[in-house]
C-alpha cells in the first residue's frame, strides 16, 4: 500500500466517474476514502453500479466493470440516510473525517441534513468538496449534469468536429474524467492551506467552468480579437493554428477504418518529412521549394492534406508510424483499445494496468496511474467494495459500534 | 429562471490555498498549463525562460496588432497562447549554457518546493541539472542516480515534476528506441485512446481531436495531482521525482475504451456527439430551432422525468408532432420509478420506451431555441446541455452569475481583457488569476535579487 497520503481519512459520499475517479486517485495513495452508498437501492444512485460492461456476461450489483474500475482501493459502507439512526452514523463517520466529498446536485446535501454549516460543526477544520456540473450558486445552480452535459455547455463539444458539421464531440466522459482530476486538486490545495494554517474551507467546484478553463487561446482570440470560435472554418479540430502547423491531420490509411496521426511541428519537421518520402514526395510535389515554410504550407493545406493523404491510402498506419517516427516526425497510428492495451511498450512497461481480484468476478485488470512518484508509488491492489463490506470494519473498529448494535441497526434497514 | 442565488459560498478575495509554495517552471509549452494552475492557486511560479523566451510565445494566434498600445512591445509579448497559460506567474531569463546563469538555476532550485519541467530525456542531465544533480536521488528505486560528477546537489526535499510523451520511468526493462519519441498533443491523443473514441458515425470521416490541447491539458492535471500528493507526503518522504507519460494520461482517461475491454473484450467505434460504444446507439444530440444543438445526456431515468417531458409536450402544443405512439410510450414510462443502465440493456421493452423518451426531447429541441430548450427541460427536472461554442460559454447567465468571467488588465493592450475564471471554487482560499502573463524577463531583476 501506497504511504504518501497514509493518515487521511475521506467520507466519501460520491460516486459515479467525476466523484469516484477524484477519490480513487487519493485510495491509490493510501488515503481511507470510505464510500458510502444507499443500501435501499443498492447503490445505484451511482449509474455505474451493477451496469455494463460485465464480465462473462455476468450480470449483478457487484459485477458492474466500470463501477469496479473507478472505486478500487476504498472502502465501502452503507447507510440509510432516510433513517434518523443513519444520519446519525454518518455524523460519527463524518467527526472523524479530513475530508467530506459529493457529486450530489446541489442542495441535496443540506435536504439531508449536512450542509456545510453542520459538517463544521461536526469537525471544525473539515474540508468539504462539493462537485456537480454548474455548481451550488447561479441560475442553474439545481440543474442536473453528467459528462456530456457539462461537455456541451461547457464549449468542448462544440470544439470538437469539423467546420459547418454537427459537433462531433467527445466519444467519452472527458470531462468526468477532467472533473475528477479538478477534485483531487480541490481537495490537496484545501489539505495543504489547512496544514499551514489549520483552516477548513468549503470548496464549489463547477465541473463546467473546470471545463470552460480548457479552452486555451481560442477565448482570448474571441475576446481580444473578436474571433468567434462558432464559423467558416471552426473548428476544423484536426488542424492547428495554436501553434500553427502544417500537415497537421489524421489520414486514411490501408486497412479497415485505420488511420494515422501525423503533426509536422516545424519547419525541421516537413524537411525530414520530405526526406523520409523520399521519391514519394517528388513523385506527390510535395518537395516543391515553396512549402518549406509553414506560413505557406498554410496557403496549400487542403492540397497538402490530400496529397499526403494518397501517400498513406495504402501503406499500413503501423509502417507509416514506424518511417516517421525514425526520422523524428510526430506520428502515430490511431490505436485502438487492444493495441494501446495489450500491444504497447508504452503503456505494458510502466505496468499501467495493475489486476485486482474482484470477489464476484475473479481476476479483472483496472486502470492505473500515468504517474511514477520515486518516493511514494501509487498502488491498486483491492478491487472495488461490495455493497457494505466495510460496516463493521467502519462502524465497528473506527466508530466502536459493538456487534449488538451494528445487528440492531442491520435488522431496522439503517445498514 | 430565478435571479436570487442559493445558500453559495462567498466569493472571497486575497491569497490561494498554496500561498508559500514556489514552483520553479521551465518554460515548455507542455508543463505551461500546470503552472498556470500551480500560480492561479497562490504558488510563486518562477517561469524560467531561454534569452529568446518559452517557445509558447511564438504560438499563435497573436494579438491584432493594430490593438497594441505600446509600440515598444516586440512580438514575443503578443501570444495569446502564451497569455492564455501563463498568468499569475514571474518571468526570470536564465541562459543555461552558460555557466553562471547555470550556477544561478541551481540557487534557484535550492528555495524551490517544485521544479517543472518537459525537457526531453536527457537534456537536463546534459547540462548537470536533472533530479540526481539538482537532488542527489535517483530517478527511482531501480535507477543508478546522477550519471557523472558535478557540482554537489542543493536540494534533497525537491519535488521535481516532468511531464515527457512516454515517461522517464519504467516499471520493466524497455528497450531505448521505444522509450523516447517525438510527439504532439494530436500524436498522443492517436496514440493513446482518445482519438479512437472521438468523431462521426460516418467512418469515412477522420477520427476527430478534441481542440484545444486536451491531451497536454491532462498530462497538466496529473503532474499538478501529482506534485500536491508528493508535498502533502513531503514531511515523512522528502523531496521525489514525479514522472508523468502524456501517453499513459490519454490511456487511463478514456472511460469505457478501457474497462470495455478489460471486462468484456468490446471494441468501441465513434458515433456522432455521443459515447463510443461496440453497438450502433441512437443520436443524442437534438438540433434546435436556431440550429445550435441540446445533448440530452443520459436520457429519461425516471418516471418523474417521463412525466415531466410528457406534460412540457403538451404545454407546448406539440401533442400532434409527438404523436400517439411517442405520448403512449412517455405515459408507460411514466409508470416506471427508475430505469436503470441494467434495465436497459436487459429489458427490450424498456429499451424502446428509454429510446422513445430521447426521442420526446427531441420533439422539444426542435420547436425552441437550444438554450430554451436547455432551461426548459431543466427547469422541469431534465438533465440536458445547450452546445455553446467556446466564446458563446463566457456569455452564459450562470457563469456571469458567478463572476466566472474575469476581467484581467492587459498592459499591451492598455485595458481589460475577460478571460476564463477559476476552475475551482475555494471558500477561503481562491483561486484567481493574480497577474497577467509576465513580459519576458519582466521579473528578472527582482528574481536575482532575491536569489543570491
Amino acid at each position: 500500500m501506497s504511504d504518501a497520503l497514509a493518515g487521511l481519512r475521506v467520507c466519501d459520499l460520491s460516486g459515479q466517474l467525476a466523484g469516484a475517479g477524484a477519490t480513487r486517485w487519493m485510495a491509490a495513495f493510501g488515503a481511507e476514502v470510505i464510500r458510502v452508498e444507499d443500501p435501499v437501492r443498492q447503490g445505484q444512485w451511482d449509474i455505474m453500479r451493477g451496469a455494463p460492461p460485465y464480465k462473462d456476461d455476468r450480470r449483478g450489483i457487484e459485477r458492474g466493470a466500470a463501477f469496479n474500475n473507478h472505486n478500487v482501493e476504498k472502502l465501502g459502507v452503507t447507510i440509510n440516510l432516510r433513517t434518523v439512526a443513519g444520519r446519525e452514523l454518518l455524523a460519527d463517520l463524518i467527526a472523524t473525517s479530513d475530508v467530506v466529498t459529493e457529486n450530489f446536485s446541489a442542495g441535496v446535501m443540506e435536504r439531508l441534513g449536512f450542509g456545510y454549516d453542520r459538517l463544521r460543526e461536526l469537525r471544525s477544520d473539515i474540508i468539504y468538496v462539493s462537485n456537480c456540473g454548474f455548481g451550488h450558486t447561479g441560475p442553474y445552480r439545481e440543474f442536473r449534469s453528467w459528462g456530456p452535459i457539462a461537455q456541451a455547455v461547457s464549449g468542448l463539444t462544440h470544439s470538437t468536429g469539423l467546420a459547418g458539421a454537427e459537433p462531433a464531440g467527445w466519444g467519452f466522459s472527458y470531462l468526468d474524467h477532467t472533473g475528477a482530476s479538478y477534485m483531487v486538486m480541490a481537495v490537496m490545495m484545501a489539505l495543504w492551506h489547512r496544514r499551514r494554517t489549520g483552516e477548513g474551507q468549503w470548496v464549489d467546484l463547477a465541473v463546467v467552468e473546470a471545463g470552460a478553463n480548457l479552452h486555451g487561446a481560442d477565448l482570448l482570440d474571441w475576446t481580444v480579437n473578436a474571433n468567434p470560435t462558432r464559423g467558416p472554418g471552426r473548428p476544423d479540430s484536426n488542424r492547428s493554428r495554436s501553434p500553427l502547423m502544417v500537415p497537421h491531420g489524421v489520414y486514411a490509411c490501408g486497412g479497415d477504418d485505420a488511420w494515422v496521426a501525423i503533426a509536422c511541428r516545424h519547419d525541421d519537421d516537413w524537411a525530414a518529412l520530405v526526406e523520409a518520402l523520399g521519391a514519394d514526395a517528388e513523385r506527390l510535389e510535395l518537395d516543391h521549394p515553396d512549402l518549406v515554410t509553414v506560413e505557406r504550407r498554410a496557403a496549400f493545406e487542403d492540397d497538402i492534406d490530400r496529397r499526403l493523404g494518397l501517400w498513406c491510402r495504402d501503406r499500413s498506419r503501423w509502417e507509416i508510424e514506424a518511417l516517421l517516427r525514425e526520422a523524428g516526425v510526430p506520428a502515430a497510428a490511431v490505436a485502438t483499445p487492444p493495441e494501446r492495451i495489450d500491444g504497447d511498450i508504452a503503456t505494458a512497461g510502466r505496468d499501467l494496468w495493475p489486476v485486482v481480484d474482484h470477489p464476484e468476478m475473479g481476476a479483472i485488470r483496472v486502470d492505473g496511474l500515468p504517474v511514477e512518484l520515486s518516493a511514494t508509488p501509487w498502488s491498486i491492489d483491492y478491487p472495488a467494495p461490495t455493497l457494505g463490506q466495510h460496516n463493521h470494519y467502519v462502524f465497528g473498529t473506527l466508530l466502536g459500534r459493538s456487534d449488538a448494535e451494528l445487528d440492531e441497526l442491520a435488522a431496522a434497514g439503517v445498514l | 429562471m430565478s435571479p436570487d442565488r442559493g445558500a453559495g459560498l462567498p466569493q472571497p478575495a486575497g491569497p490561494g490555498p498554496l500561498t508559500g509554495v514556489r514552483v520553479v517552471e521551465l518554460a515548455h509549452p507542455h508543463c505551461a498549463f500546470a503552472g498556470k494552475l500551480l500560480a492561479d492557486a497562490g504558488a510563486d511560479v518562477i517561469l524560467v525562460e531561454p534569452p529568446g523566451g518559452s517557445a509558447q510565445r511564438r504560438h499563435g494566434p497573436f494579438v491584432d496588432r493594430k490593438q497594441v498600445a505600446a509600440a515598444f512591445l516586440g512580438d514575443e509579448e503578443l501570444s495569446l497562447a502564451f497569455w492564455a497559460d501563463n498568468t499569475s506567474k514571474r518571468s526570470v531569463v536564465v541562459d543555461l549554457a552558460s555557466g553562471p546563469d547555470r550556477r544561478f538555476f541551481r540557487r534557484l532550485i535550492a528555495g524551490a518546493d517544485v521544479f517543472l519541467e518537459a525537457e526531453e530525456p536527457g537534456a537536463l542531465a546534459d547540462l548537470g541539472l536533472d533530479h540526481p544533480d539538482l537532488t542527489g536521488r535517483p530517478l527511482s528505486g531501480a535507477d543508478q542516480g546522477r550519471t557523472k560528477p558535478g557540482p554537489p546537489p542543493v536540494n534533497e526535499d525537491l519535488i521535481q515534476v516532468s511531464i515527457t510523451p512516454l515517461g522517464r520511468v519504467w516499471r520493466h526493462p524497455v528497450a531505448e528506441r521505444h522509450r523516447q519519441a517525438a510527439m504532439t498533443d494530436l500524436t498522443v491523443l492517436a496514440r493513446g485512446g482518445p482519438l479512437w473514441m472521438c468523431g462521426y458515425d460516418d467512418h469515412g470521416l477522420a477520427p476527430m481531436r478534441g481542440r484545444g490541447d486536451q491531451a497536454i491539458r491532462t498530462a497538466c492535471h496529473h503532474a499538478v495531482m501529482a506534485a500536491l500528493t508528493a508535498l502533502l507526503a513531503r514531511d515523512a518522504n522528502g523531496g521525489q521525482f514525479v514522472d508523468v507519460s502524456m501517453v499513459a494520461a490519454a490511456n487511463v482517461t478514456t472511460e469505457a475504451g478501457t474497462y470495455g475491454w478489460f471486462a468484456a473484450r468490446q471494441i468501441p467505434f465513434r458515433q456522432t456527439g455521443r459515447h463510443a460504444r461496440a453497438g450502433l446507439t441512437e443520436p443524442t444530440q437534438m438540433r434546435c430551432a436556431d440550429g445550435r444543438w441540446l445533448n440530452t445526456g443520459v436520457g429519461l431515468r425516471s418516471g418523474a422525468e417521463f412525466a415531466a417531458v410528457a406534460d412540457y409536450i403538451i404545454e407546448l402544443g406539440l401533442v400532434d408532432e409527438a404523436g400517439p405512439e411517442l405520448m403512449a410510450a412517455l405515459d408507460r414510462g411514466a409508470e416506471e420509478d427508475r430505469i436503470t443502465t441494467a434495465d436497459i440493456d436487459a429489458d427490450p421493452e424498456l429499451r424502446a420506451v428509454f429510446k422513445a423518451g430521447r426521442r420526446a426531447m427531441g420533439v422539444i429541441a426542435a420547436h425552441l431555441s437550444a438554450h430554451e430548450a436547455f432551461v426548459g427541460l431543466q427547469g422541469r427536472g431534465v438533465g440536458c446541455g445547450v452546445v455553446w461554442s467556446p466564446d458563446e460559454v463566457l456569455d452564459d447567465p450562470h457563469l456571469i452569475d458567478r463572476g466566472f468571467p474575469t476581467e484581467v488588465y492587459q498592459p499591451q493592450l492598455d485595458r481589460t481583457v475577460i478571460y476564463p475564471g477559476p476552475p475551482i471554487r475555494f471558500g477561503a482560499t481562491p483561486m484567481a488569476i493574480r497577474s497577467p502573463a509576465p513580459r519576458l524577463g519582466q521579473h528578472s531583476d527582482q528574481v536575482r535579487r532575491e536569489v543570491r
